[in-house]
């Protein structure tokens, strides 16, 4: 395949901090990189096929990354996850006690959203508000969602009920959605 | 059903079907509630914001 070393040098930026942030592991992140390159580069054949060497190579990342957090929680080292889980099914501060929406915090319209995937100051608040979530919340999250592992491979994985991980991926779309709104959709509207 | 409730559901239904008895009251709720109609529109909005995150910086175009 042709591609010029400057090309291929920002596509390999582009997944180191991708990785970084699923992996929170800097060294992990630089090997599944390297692993998921080598691997695009050796099937170059079906890269011909695909539409795009970037969507090609992060199809690849994605499952090596996939892999990594499998073997990471294979070893327990997380059993704070249940204790977590307990805290986190109580009440959120955007519902006032009768669970309704707090006036502050019922969700406002998000405009042209299609728009926003092509832009790069977005993406930025994207990475901080997920950033900001408390880390159990972040990591169901990007498992979920970013490598999209199902449900349940998530909780055979980090040995959590069904339960706990829908009140974790719960928890982290409501804060997502409420920092998004505050810090994108509606930004400069209120304090 | 509130508002607190309502969301958890369409949350959970990224993950799981929902029944014919939440789902119905899922529809009596957001019929009537704006924050929480927005909120479904959003999940969906999350969902895909994510899965194209890998491919953020687009440096080729088709």
């Amino acid at each position: 395949m042709d591609l010029a070393a400057s090309e291929l040098q920002t596509l390999r930026d582009k997944m180191l901090s991708f990785a970084r942030l699923q992996l929170s592991d800097d060294a992990l992140a630089e090997d599944v990189v390297q692993e998921a390159l080598a691997g695009a580069l050796k099937n170059a054949d079906a890269f011909a096929r695909a539409a795009s060497l970037q969507t090609w190579v992060f199809a690849i990342l994605k499952n090596k990354i996939a892999d990594a957090l499998r073997n990471r929680y294979r070893q327990p080292e997380l059993e704070s996850f249940d204790d977590e889980c307990k805290e986190c099914g109580s009440g959120d501060d955007q519902f006032n006690n009768k669970g309704h929406w707090q006036s502050h915090s019922s969700p406002q319209r998000w405009d042209a959203p299609e728009r926003l995937i092509h832009d790069q100051h977005f993406w930025r608040v994207f990475d901080t508000c997920l950033e900001g979530l408390p880390a159990e919340q972040a990591r169901v999250f990007m498992m979920r969602e970013f490598i999209e592992l199902s449900s349940d491979e998530i909780c055979e994985s980090l040995a959590l009920s069904t339960s706990n991980l829908h009140v974790l991926l719960y928890r982290a779309r409501l804060k997502l959605r409420q920092c998004l709104e505050g810090n994108w959709f509606n930004r400069g509207t209120s304090a | 059903m509130n508002c607190e409730q309502a969301t958890r559901l369409m949350s959970e239904a990224q993950e799981r079907p929902l029944n014919l008895k939440e789902k119905t009251e899922l529809k009596f709720h957001t019929v009537m509630c704006s924050g929480c109609r927005r909120f479904g529109e959003q999940m969906t909005l999350l969902r895909r914001f994510s899965r194209a995150s890998g491919q953020k910086d687009k440096s080729d175009s088709d």
